[in-house]
């Protein structure tokens, strides 16, 4: 089955500039959305509203450029115009072999292919889910409690999100190609609220990869994403983030929830390779004796780009474990910063938990900064953290001249090495390739300037 | 043009102080020669040096390999003419696979815009990993990474066998290594020996030498070579000591 949607199907956005601050950004008043979901629509823009701009003397925002976040600013994304040359795009970058393949553009769904699903699992545009099969999305939808400091880009994200993907993946059923989708957005403080939820039930799994692109170079979009990422008994979910936008202009915030119940395994990861200023948020509940989540990023910062990473791992049950690697390798004047907390709760005992931030500082001018934290409240627990600065050591670069590679080349492998390190522990070959042909074009573009 | 890795009158220092005093050896194609010394006699800094370590800077003398100048090549260079060290403490490489690493070694020798044949490539390594006893799982792992000691030097042995030098030097490549793992990398060097190439075994233990019997034995004592002779020099080394060697320098001095 294969598909492209013309403009009158797709889930409009109130045309023009929409004044912000005087109503709620809900979109496309035609579409038969339960009512649930407009309260809370309705429910989340009042928080919004009530909420304070994030501020310097939140520890949640230390070391964050505040300048980079002016809500005031944004206005809703218009359609994009140049829908065909998107959907191209798109199908050049996906991998080869998937089950299905969803193409968003500026919050509308452009292009859907079904290639491979098997019987009983639910692959479908959020909006439609909710047209369809409202009682599931509303039993995980944005459930998330905790929060990292974003909760005011949350709330704008609960009233305003119209686009994304909703899996679902009942017991035993398992999708075994990735499910890939292509989120493009475009146009000066356009705004776009992808969403996506995936559900692998008992001993299901679902492996998604959400790209997140630039329509055109420079343009100062805006993307304030949401997944929530749910594994019950032996479920799996694997989630990738694979954020090359424009390396100057968008601004993109992502906020990442995981749920993982008895014996269940979510993987969730963020690579990033553009955008000007990037927030990640990943808050991670380990529920159920035996769940275990990893959370992985591999990210190229150059220029004047700033990636700011903030991360939960909570054991809430015994026996849990989780691991979580993040790589950064910074050129130029390029800012990360990474806040990881791991909170082992009361009586969760025998949590294995990791937490590595390493570093990898090709400029003397890049600034990367680590707060790794520990809470533990509970006995026979083994939980480590660390993080790790520094430039490629001279003695690498001599092993690998030794063996006739030459200087520039074997830096080049060492960097390509130190990203590969997290992509490398994900699950998919073709999945783990795409990623890593993505991050050789951006060295060679960082090379080539 | 002699055929052999000539080291003349070599002087070598690190941070100002002198390793290498006058240093002089050849190394014929097809001969192995032999390096013993104790500790801190400038055995690896010798290695370091002919490989281009830029810690080490060479203040006299000249080493030549087969008429070229070696030293007034850079470090990659000097592989791609034919010359290869075997590191006492190979490097880690995290998230580079041991295959893409020797791949980009084996493609770093190829004029610009050949490939290398992907297949055969495989297939080379795959028959030279099973002399050398070595899981297939080796070729996806990261080079050296969790490798334990003797994987280590069987990975070093594994390289030289796919760049096949025209002169190597082995630099404590016994160290670290039980008896089978010793067994194992001799058989490899061993399969390597031929008239079209050069071994240095530099090592500290006369056991190694058991294994890689050597043509010619040299012991090099503070920077210098003071006795050089047959395979049985090692025996006698090992059976007296180095005192024997460093009491009868000082009875002739």
């Amino acid at each position: 089955m294969s598909s492209t949607l013309s403009e009158n199907e797709t889930a409009v956005a109130a045309e023009g500039s929409v004044p912000w601050f005087a109503a709620p950004p809900v979109h496309d008043v035609a579409l038969e959305l339960p009512e649930w979901y407009r309260d809370h629509q309705a429910a989340s823009w009042q928080s919004f509203l009530k909420l304070q701009d994030p501020g310097r003397s939140d520890e949640n925002w230390r070391f964050s450029d505040l300048r980079k976040v002016r809500f005031s600013e944004l206005i809703a994304a218009r359609p994009a115009d140049n829908v065909e040359a998107l959907v191209q795009r798109a199908k050049a970058e996906r991998v080869k072999d998937f089950a299905a393949h969803f193409v968003f553009a500026n919050n509308r769904l452009i292009y859907s292919e079904v290639a491979d699903l098997p019987e009983g699992a639910i692959c479908l545009p959020i909006n439609q889910a909710l047209a369809d099969h409202g009682d599931i999305v509303r039993e995980h939808f944005m459930k998330e409690d905790a929060s990292l400091g974003g909760e005011k880009f949350l709330a704008l994200h609960g009233a305003a999100t119209l686009s994304g993907l909703f899996v679902h993946a009942p017991k035993g059923c398992d999708i075994e190609k990735p499910i890939v989708v292509h989120n493009f957005s475009g146009g000066d403080f356009q705004a776009i609220f992808p969403h996506t939820l995936a559900i692998a039930e008992d001993n299901a799994s679902v492996s998604i990869m959400d790209f997140f692109e630039s329509i055109a170079e420079g343009e100062q979009s805006v993307i304030i994403g949401g997944a929530d990422l749910i594994a019950t008994n032996g479920g799996r979910v694997q989630y990738v983030s694979m954020q090359d936008e424009s390396d100057s202009g968008p601004k993109h915030v992502q906020i990442n929830s995981s749920r993982a119940g008895r014996d269940a395994n979510i993987v969730s990861a963020f690579v990033n390779l553009g955008g000007s200023w990037v927030r990640n948020e990943s808050i991670n509940h380990m529920q159920e004796t035996g769940a275990d989540i990893q959370i992985f990023s591999a990210n190229l910062v150059s220029g004047k780009q700033e990636y700011d990473q903030r991360t939960l791992q909570s054991h809430e049950a015994q026996h849990t474990t989780s691991d979580l690697l993040f790589k950064n390798a910074l050129y130029d004047e390029a800012r990360t910063i990474f806040a990881g907390l791991i909170q082992v709760q009361p009586g969760s005992h025998h949590t294995d938990s990791y937490q590595t931030c390493r570093n990898l500082l090709g400029s003397e001018k890049a600034e990367a900064n680590s707060m790794p934290g520990l809470e533990i409240d509970a006995d026979q627990v083994k939980c480590s953290h660390g993080s790790t600065s520094g430039q490629i050591s001279d003695e690498e670069i001599f092993y690998l001249q030794a063996r006739g590679i030459p200087a520039e080349a074997a830096r080049q492998m060492i960097s390509l090495g130190f990203m590969n390190e997290s992509i490398s522990k994900l699950t998919g070959a073709e999945i783990k390739e795409n990623l890593f042909e993505r991050v050789e074009r951006k060295f060679a573009s960082l090379r080539n300037r | 043009m002699s055929q052999s890795l000539n080291i003349k009158n070599l002087h070598a220092s690190v941070e100002g102080t002198e390793i290498l005093k006058g240093l002089s050896l050849e190394i014929p194609k097809g001969e192995v020669h032999a390096i013993m010394g104790p500790n801190g006699s400038g055995k690896s800094t010798l290695s370091k040096v002919m490989a281009g370590h830029e810690d080490y800077e060479v203040t006299e003398g000249s080493v030549h390999m087969d008429g070229v100048d070696l030293l007034d090549m850079d470090i990659d260079e000097r592989s791609r003419a034919g010359f290869f060290l075997a590191f006492q403490y190979p490097h880690e490489i995290p998230g580079v696979s041991n295959a893409n690493f020797l791949r980009a070694a084996l493609q770093a020798r190829l004029p610009k815009g050949e490939e290398i044949d992907a297949v055969a490539f495989y297939k080379d390594m795959y028959s030279k990993m099973d002399a050398l006893s070595m899981d297939r799982k080796f070729t996806a792992r990261s080079v050296n990474d969790g490798f334990s000691g003797g994987e280590k030097k069987r990975n070093e042995i594994l390289q030289m066998m796919m760049l096949e030098p025209h002169y190597a030097v082995l630099d404590e490549t016994d160290s670290g290594l039980d008896i089978d793992a010793l067994k194992i990398v001799a058989e490899g060097v061993n399969r390597m020996r031929s008239p079209e190439r050069g071994f240095l075994v530099i090592t500290h233990y006369q056991r190694l030498l058991d294994y890689i019997v050597p043509d010619v034995v040299h012991v090099m004592f503070d920077g210098r070579i003071v006795k050089t002779g047959d395979k049985s020099l090692a025996l006698e080394l090992e059976a007296k000591g180095y005192d024997w060697v460093t009491e009868e320098l000082a009875a002739t001095a």
